[in-house]
């Protein structure tokens, strides 16, 4: 009997193996040769340009770059919602799409996206209520998530009795309510004051060490992508393609004070070099 | 308090414009009936008052118009042919009828249209054609041609209703149901939403604002719907009956009465509208 189950559980391995990438039980993405072609009018528009990247399991990984340099495309892509064209994602293995259908990750946009007739805690619930969950599971996940982003006492408020702060941490505690394993944020911090932000950041640090999830985060703030991040995938655009992954050499304790370091500092300017590098490629198109 | 002030002027405004009138446009048949019982020099002010009680002035006072209705609703038996409240109560039942068909038909119509292209472009040029066509002419048509095949009373005066109050419903609701932003559709297709999900969970109360705005301007020409309908049918009562042998007879306090107790109506009904528009939305946390 015992013997069947490890035949079994080999050519499962084996059948993955067949979809051409490398067995690799610590990967949760894994992109090679990817290309995203958006067909226009004149001429298409090649939103990303063979990007070959692996996201192993816990990692906080942050994509960096100028806008249109497909940091949010390729995200969107991770996501299935936008279709490679050409090379292969996978995600745990599965092709995007088979990996949206079971559940696989937790989105948050740029905007809440909150629906303005729910209330936080019906926000919050709208996955699960999708998903199938009891009403007792959904109540109990919704009072757990809620106090993941300190939103207790929020339950009943509607989105527009809530700063845009807090907003966007209901949107968080609603990706994160049916507990997929990846989180993907499209810069979700983007709308609001650094201060806030500062604050959030360090909350979602303190959040992914005690879920110890893998993260995926689009930015265009050089520190909060250094303050982040175990990964840093720099970007550049026309085409969109990766010029530089970093990966940060900062402990995972990090305090707010850590951006003031030296070696914060130092991989800051790696960052920066990065961006300049793609930069000063498109500026024969100005 | 302070809207009552504007609102109190403008109806005063309303009203003595309305006595001026009165006294202009019945003036020369006053003169005439004066003229053959040989009274002269009538003072202005007697002259006035003559002309606001013609028995059929060619603009009735306001008096006149109040007390018609008073006697007419309040002042007469419920069952009575001659009561308003009796016609009313017809051109209403007509009304809510063909209003409720009328808003299912456009909700049918309208999630048929958003959710398959091919209707899309099959469908609306002919919704829009409908509502070219002059309703007059129309609704004699079905009215006889029901009224032939054994089909009277209500159901074809509320046919008319639903023909003219569908029509905004549609047009509304397919702007509702197409109103959710991107990234609200995006996040149900993270969540491998099926289409009867994101239907019920996003578009239906998105479209709610639409489907009142639509079901204020559908409610006010239903009740027009019905009274054009009665024109066709004068057995069958009904304030468009009421106004049909008012014009007949001159008699056009009547025709007066009627058209204050159907415009009354109308405005009921659209309040009615407002305050369930209102209920809906403090259920979906609207701002106070």
């Amino acid at each position: 009997m015992k013997q069947e189950l490890r035949v079994r559980h080999l050519s499962e391995k084996t059948q993955n193996n067949a979809g051409g990438t490398a067995p690799d039980a610590a990967a949760v993405i894994r992109a090679e040769h990817l290309g995203l072609t958006f067909p226009a009018g004149d001429g298409d528009i090649v939103a990303l340009n063979d990007v070959n990247l692996t996201i192993e399991k816990g990692e906080f990984v942050s994509f960096i770059g100028p806008s249109g340099c497909g940091k949010t495309t390729f995200l969107r892509a991770i996501a299935d919602l936008e279709r490679p064209t050409s090379g292969t994602l996978t995600i745990n293995g599965m092709s995007p799409e088979a990996a949206r259908k079971s559940r696989a990750y937790g989105y948050v946009f740029q905007a809440s996206a909150l629906y303005p007739w729910r209330t936080i805690e019906k926000n919050v619930a709208l996955p699960l209520e999708i998903m199938g969950h009891s009403a007792a599971d959904q109540a109990e996940r919704v009072k757990r998530t809620l106090e993941l982003v300190n939103l207790s006492g929020f339950e009943k408020k509607y989105p527009w009795q809530l700063s845009g702060g807090m907003q966007q941490r209901a949107s968080i505690a609603r990706a994160l309510s049916f507990d997929a394993d990846l989180l993907l944020m499209d810069e979700p911090f983007g709308a609001l004051d650094e201060i806030v932000r500062d604050h959030l950041n360090s909350e979602l640090l303190k959040l992914w060490a005690r879920t110890e999830k893998t993260i995926c985060f689009v930015t265009h703030s050089i520190p909060e992508a250094v303050y982040l991040s175990t990964k840093i995938v720099v970007m550049s655009p026309r085409p969109g393609r990766v010029t530089d992954v970093i990966v940060s050499t900062l402990p995972k304790e990090r305090p707010l004070d850590i951006r003031e370091t030296p070696e914060f500092l130092e991989i800051a300017a790696r960052v920066r070099d990065g961006l300049r590098a793609g930069h000063s490629y498109d500026e024969e198109h100005v | 308090m302070n809207r009552v002030l504007p609102v109190l002027t403008i109806l005063i405004a309303i009203v003595a414009f309305w006595y001026a009138a009165a006294i202009w446009m019945n003036a020369p048949w006053q003169n005439t009936l004066n003229n053959r019982a040989n009274l002269t020099d009538v003072p202005l002010i007697e002259f006035a008052q003559q002309t606001w009680s013609q028995d059929k002035p060619v603009l009735p006072a306001p008096h006149q118009v109040v007390s018609e209705i008073w006697n007419a609703t309040i002042g007469m038996e419920l069952t009575s042919r001659r009561s308003l409240a009796y016609h009313g109560w017809i051109t209403l039942s007509a009304t809510l009828l063909g209003f409720a068909f009328g808003t299912a038909l456009g909700v049918l119509l309208a999630v048929a249209i958003i959710h398959n292209d091919a209707s899309d472009r099959s469908l609306m040029p002919w919704i829009i054609a409908s509502q070219t066509v002059p309703i007059l002419a129309v609704a004699p048509m079905v009215v006889v041609g029901l009224g032939a095949i054994g089909l009277t009373g209500l159901v074809p005066k509320a046919l008319i209703s639903m023909y003219l109050s569908f029509f905004p419903v549609v047009v509304g609701m397919v702007k509702g149901l197409r109103s959710p932003e991107m990234i609200q559709l995006d996040l149900m297709r993270t969540y491998d939403a099926n289409p009867w999900q994101v239907f019920w969970k996003l578009r239906w109360p998105a479209a709610m604002p639409f489907l009142f705005a639509s079901m204020k301007v559908g409610i006010a020409i239903s009740l027009i719907g019905a009274v054009v309908a009665e024109l066709s049918n004068a057995s069958g009562g009904g304030l468009g009956v009421r106004l049909l042998t008012g014009s007949y007879n001159g008699q056009t306090i009547q025709i007066w009465a009627a058209l204050f107790i159907a415009a009354g109506l109308a405005a009921v009904l659209v309040a009615i509208v407002g305050s369930a528009e209102r209920w809906v939305n403090s259920r979906m946390g609207a701002r106070a």
